[in-house]
C-alpha cells in the first residue's frame, strides 16, 4: 500500500515489528493487515479516524488484547527480535509500558502508585532505593514540583492533567523500554497537554514512543513517525514531515486536510 | 401533553413516594413501640433482700461442711430454710403475714431461689450459721404485678396467685424487703423451666448464636469471596459458569427451612455431627449467607472500574496480583457490607435451627473452649420462639425482651456495616 522501501537506513534501530497482523473481535474483524517497523529512541504517531483500530492495535504490542474476550489476534509481532508470543505478557508488560486514554491512577497514595511497579517487580533492595525510583519517576512525569509535599495524599485527588502525569511517572517507573500511549492528552487541556507533549519530546531520548492521537497538529509537533489508520487498514506509514506535507495515498491527504474524519 | 397535566402528574408521583414512606415508618414505629413497651419490663425484675442465718444443724447434718455430704440435702432443705427466713425478717419488720395459707407464704419466693442458694452454699460452705445478706427472686406473678401484667383483680381469679400476697409484697416494698432493680441476669442466665419465668435468661442463646456467627464468618467470608473473584475475574463464560450463576441467585431464593433439612440429612444423618449444637447451626447458616455474601462480592467486584485492573496489568502485574492489590480492595467495603448483612441475617434466622434440634430446652452453658461448639445450645430466635409459645405471659414478656436484644444487636450490625463502610471509602 505504502512504498516498502521507505528509509530503510534505521532498520538495525528497529524496536517492534509487525507483519500482516490481523486482529478479529469475534467474527468483526477490526485490524487487516497491519505491516510496521517501529524504530527506537524515537516518537511514532497513530492517526485515523475513530474507530479505525489504532488502540486494538496498540494493545497488540503489550498483548492487554489478551485480557479481551474474544479478541483474536493473529500475524506476527516481534519486540527486540522475539516473537510477542514468546514473551510472558507479565514480563513483556514490564517492559512496554502504557498511559490510557483516560487517566487511571490507583486508589491510593501518590507514592504507592509510582512506587507499585518496581515494587512487584523488585526492583528495589530497600526503601531509600524505591524513593529515589519514585522521586526519579515522578520527575520525568514533570509531576515532582506539585507532588512532592504530599506523596501520601491519594492519587485519585489530583487534577486530570496531573492525574494523567502522574499515570506516565508511574508508566516510566518500571524503567520500560517502550512506552505506550493511547490519546494522552485527550481530558487535558492545553496547558497540560503542551506539558506532556514537552515530556514525550524528553522521554524520545531514552524510550522507543509510541503515542495515538487525533489531533494532528500535536503528532506533527511530537512525532518523527506517522502511521495513518483507516477502517483497519494501515494507509500509510512515513517520516512525519513527509506525511504532512506530501501523502502518498489520497486518503491520507483527504484525512489530514479534514475531508475524512 | 400539556405542562399542567405534567405538572399535575408529578405532583401525584410525589405525593404517592411521600405517602409509601410516611405508610412504612408508621408500620415501623409501630412495631418497635409495641416490641418495646412490652418487652422493657424484662430488663426489671423484683427481689426481695432478706437477712439470712441459715442453721447448719438441717443444712450439714453431717457438721464437716463438706459440700461432697452437703449435697444430700436438696432444695427442699433450702426451701424451708428461706421461708423460715422470710418470716424472721417479717417478723423484725413487724409485718403481719397471717392471712396468707402455708403455700401461698411459700410461694411468694420464686421455685428457683433455693436452688440458686443451694448452689451458692455448696461453694461456699461458710455461709452457714452466720448472718448475711442474700437478694432472692419473688415469684413471676409479684414481679408481674409491678410490671402492671398481673393485677389485684386478675389475681382474684389466678389460681397461681392471691390478693393477699401482692399486699404481702406491697407491705415489703414499704419496708424495703423487696425491690425492682435492673435485671442483669436477664442477659447471661440460663433459659428456666415453665413455672419460673423470673430465672429465665439468654446467656445459653447468647453463647449459642456467638458461636454461629463466629462459624458462619470463617466459613462463609473466605468461601464466598473466593468464589465470588474466581467467578468474575477468573472463570472463563461459557454455559457451565452460566449454570453456576444461575444456581447461585436460585440459592440465594431458597426457603430456610430447606436448608435445615439440608443440614439435618447432611450434617447430622450422613456426617453424624450432634444434634443441637452450634457447629450444625452455624453451617446450615453458612451455607444459607453463601450466596448472599456471594452475591454482594460479586457485585462489587463488578463494579470495580476495569481500567484499574488495567492499568495494573499494564505494569506488569499478574492476574492473581491485579486482582488481589487493587481490584479486592476497591470491592471491600462493598463485600464488608454484604457480609455483615448476611451475618445479620444469619442471627436472626430460626427455621433451620429447629430442624436440627435446636429447639431443645438447654440449660447448661456450652463451654467456652473449641468443643464447645458441639455441645448443645440454642440461638437467640430460637429462644424467642421458646417463649412465645408458653404459657405464662411473663415469658412473653422476656421473650420481647429478647427480641429487643436481637434487634438492637441487628441495628448495631448494620450501623457497623454503614460505619466501617464509610471509613473504608473515606481512605481516598
Ligand atoms: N473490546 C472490544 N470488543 C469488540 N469490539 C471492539 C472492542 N474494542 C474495539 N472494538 C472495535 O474495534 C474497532 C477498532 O476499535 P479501536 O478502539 O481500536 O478504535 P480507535 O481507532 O482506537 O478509535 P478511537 O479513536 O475512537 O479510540 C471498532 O470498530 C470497535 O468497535
Ligand atoms: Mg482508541
Amino acid at each position: 500500500m505504502f512504498d516498502k522501501t521507505l528509509d530503510r537506513t534505521m532498520t538495525e534501530n528497529t524496536k517492534i515489528t509487525a507483519q500482516s497482523v490481523n486482529v478479529h473481535y469475534g467474527d468483526k474483524q477490526a485490524i487487516q493487515d497491519v505491516n510496521v517497523d517501529i524504530i527506537d529512541k524515537a516518537v511514532t504517531a497513530f492517526i485515523g479516524p475513530s474507530g479505525c483500530g489504532k488502540s486494538t492495535f496498540l494493545r497488540c504490542i503489550n498483548r492487554m488484547n489478551d485480557t479481551i474476550v474474544g479478541c483474536k489476534v493473529t500475524g506476527s509481532i516481534t519486540f527486540e527480535g522475539k516473537e510477542l508470543t514468546e514473551f510472558d505478557p507479565v514480563y513483556l508488560r514490564s517492559r512496554i509500558g502504557m498511559v490510557f486514554q483516560k487517566p487511571n491512577p490507583f486508589p491510593k497514595s501518590i507514592y504507592d502508585n509510582v512506587a507499585y511497579g518496581p515494587r512487584i517487580h523488585g526492583m528495589a533492595k530497600n526503601k531509600a532505593e524505591l524513593d529515589d525510583i519514585v522521586e526519579r519517576a515522578l520527575k520525568k512525569g514533570a509531576i515532582w514540583d506539585e507532588v512532592k509535599d504530599r506523596l501520601d495524599a491519594p492519587g485519585t485527588g489530583l487534577s486530570g492533567g496531573q492525574q494523567q502525569r502522574l499515570c506516565i511517572a508511574r508508566a516510566v517507573a518500571t524503567q520500560p523500554d517502550v512506552l505506550l500511549m493511547d490519546e494522552p492528552c485527550s481530558a487535558l487541556d492545553p496547558i497540560a497537554t503542551a506539558q506532556i507533549e514537552e515530556l514525550i519530546n524528553e522521554l524520545r531520548e531514552n524510550y522507543c514512543v509510541i503515542i495515538v492521537t487525533h489531533s494532528m497538529q500535536q503528532a506533527a509537533r511530537v512525532s518523527q513517525k506517522t502511521a495513518f489508520f483507516h477502517l483497519g487498514h494501515l494507509v500509510e506509514f512515513d517520516d512525519t514531515n513527509k506525511i504532512f506535507t506530501n501523502p502518498e495515498d489520497p486518503r491520507t491527504e483527504s484525512y489530514i486536510t479534514g475531508r475524512i474524519g | 401533553m400539556d405542562l399542567a397535566k405534567r405538572n399535575r402528574k408529578e405532583k401525584t408521583f410525589r405525593l404517592l413516594g411521600l405517602s409509601a414512606i410516611v405508610l412504612s415508618l408508621v408500620f415501623l414505629v409501630s412495631l418497635f413501640a409495641s416490641v418495646i413497651s412490652s418487652g422493657l419490663p424484662s430488663f426489671w425484675q423484683t427481689k426481695y433482700t432478706l437477712q439470712l442465718d441459715l442453721p447448719s444443724d438441717k443444712l450439714d447434718k453431717s457438721g464437716t461442711r463438706d459440700p461432697l455430704k452437703m449435697k444430700k440435702v436438696t432444695t427442699i432443705g433450702y426451701s424451708k430454710a428461706l421461708v423460715q427466713a422470710l418470716k424472721d425478717n417479717l417478723d423484725a419488720a413487724g409485718i403481719d403475714y397471717s392471712e396468707l395459707s402455708k403455700k401461698e407464704f411459700k410461694n411468694m419466693i420464686s421455685k428457683e431461689a433455693p436452688a440458686q442458694l443451694r448452689n451458692a452454699v455448696l461453694a461456699d460452705p461458710s455461709l452457714l450459721d452466720r448472718s448475711f445478706t442474700w437478694t432472692l427472686l419473688a415469684n413471676g406473678r409479684i414481679d408481674g404485678y409491678y410490671k402492671g401484667r398481673v393485677t389485684m383483680q386478675s389475681a382474684e381469679l389466678d389460681g397461681m396467685v392471691s390478693p393477699a400476697q401482692l399486699e404481702l409484697a406491697d407491705a415489703m416494698k414499704e419496708k424495703g424487703l423487696l425491690k425492682t432493680s435492673f435485671n442483669t441476669q436477664f442477659f447471661w442466665w440460663p433459659d428456666a423451666s415453665d413455672l419460673r419465668p423470673e430465672a429465665a435468661g439468654l446467656g445459653v442463646a447468647f453463647l449459642g448464636s456467638f458461636y454461629m456467627m463466629l462459624i458462619v464468618l470463617v466459613l462463609a467470608v473466605p468461601i464466598s469471596v473466593c468464589t465470588a473473584v474466581f467467578l468474575e475475574e477468573f472463570a472463563p463464560t461459557n454455559w457451565f459458569t452460566d449454570l453456576i450463576e444461575i444456581n447461585i441467585s436460585n440459592l440465594a431464593a431458597v426457603p430456610s427451612i430447606v436448608f435445615g433439612i439440608l443440614g439435618l440429612s447432611l450434617f447430622i444423618n450422613f456426617a453424624g455431627l450432634p444434634q443441637s449444637a452450634p457447629l450444625v447451626g452455624g453451617l446450615c447458616l453458612t451455607l444459607m449467607t453463601l450466596p448472599t455474601v456471594i452475591i454482594a462480592a460479586r457485585a462489587s467486584i463488578k463494579a470495580v472500574p476495569p481500567s484499574l485492573k488495567d492499568g495494573a496489568l499494564a505494569l506488569g502485574a499478574s492476574k492473581t496480583q491485579a486482582v488481589f492489590h487493587h481490584v479486592l480492595p476497591s470491592a471491600a467495603p462493598g463485600i464488608l457490607t454484604g457480609t455483615i448483612i448476611g451475618l445479620a441475617q444469619a442471627l436472626g434466622e430460626t427455621a433451620p435451627l429447629l430442624l436440627i434440634g435446636m429447639v431443645a430446652f438447654v440449660r447448661e452453658y456450652p463451654s467456652l473452649s473449641p468443643e464447645g461448639i458441639t455441645e448443645p445450645a440454642t440461638a437467640l430466635p430460637i429462644q424467642i420462639y421458646n417463649w412465645t409459645v408458653r404459657g405464662d405471659p411473663a415469658f412473653v414478656e422476656r421473650a420481647s425482651g429478647a427480641i429487643i436484644v436481637l434487634l438492637t444487636f441487628m441495628i448495631a450490625m448494620n450501623l457497623l456495616a454503614v460505619l466501617l463502610r464509610r471509613r473504608v471509602e473515606k481512605r481516598w
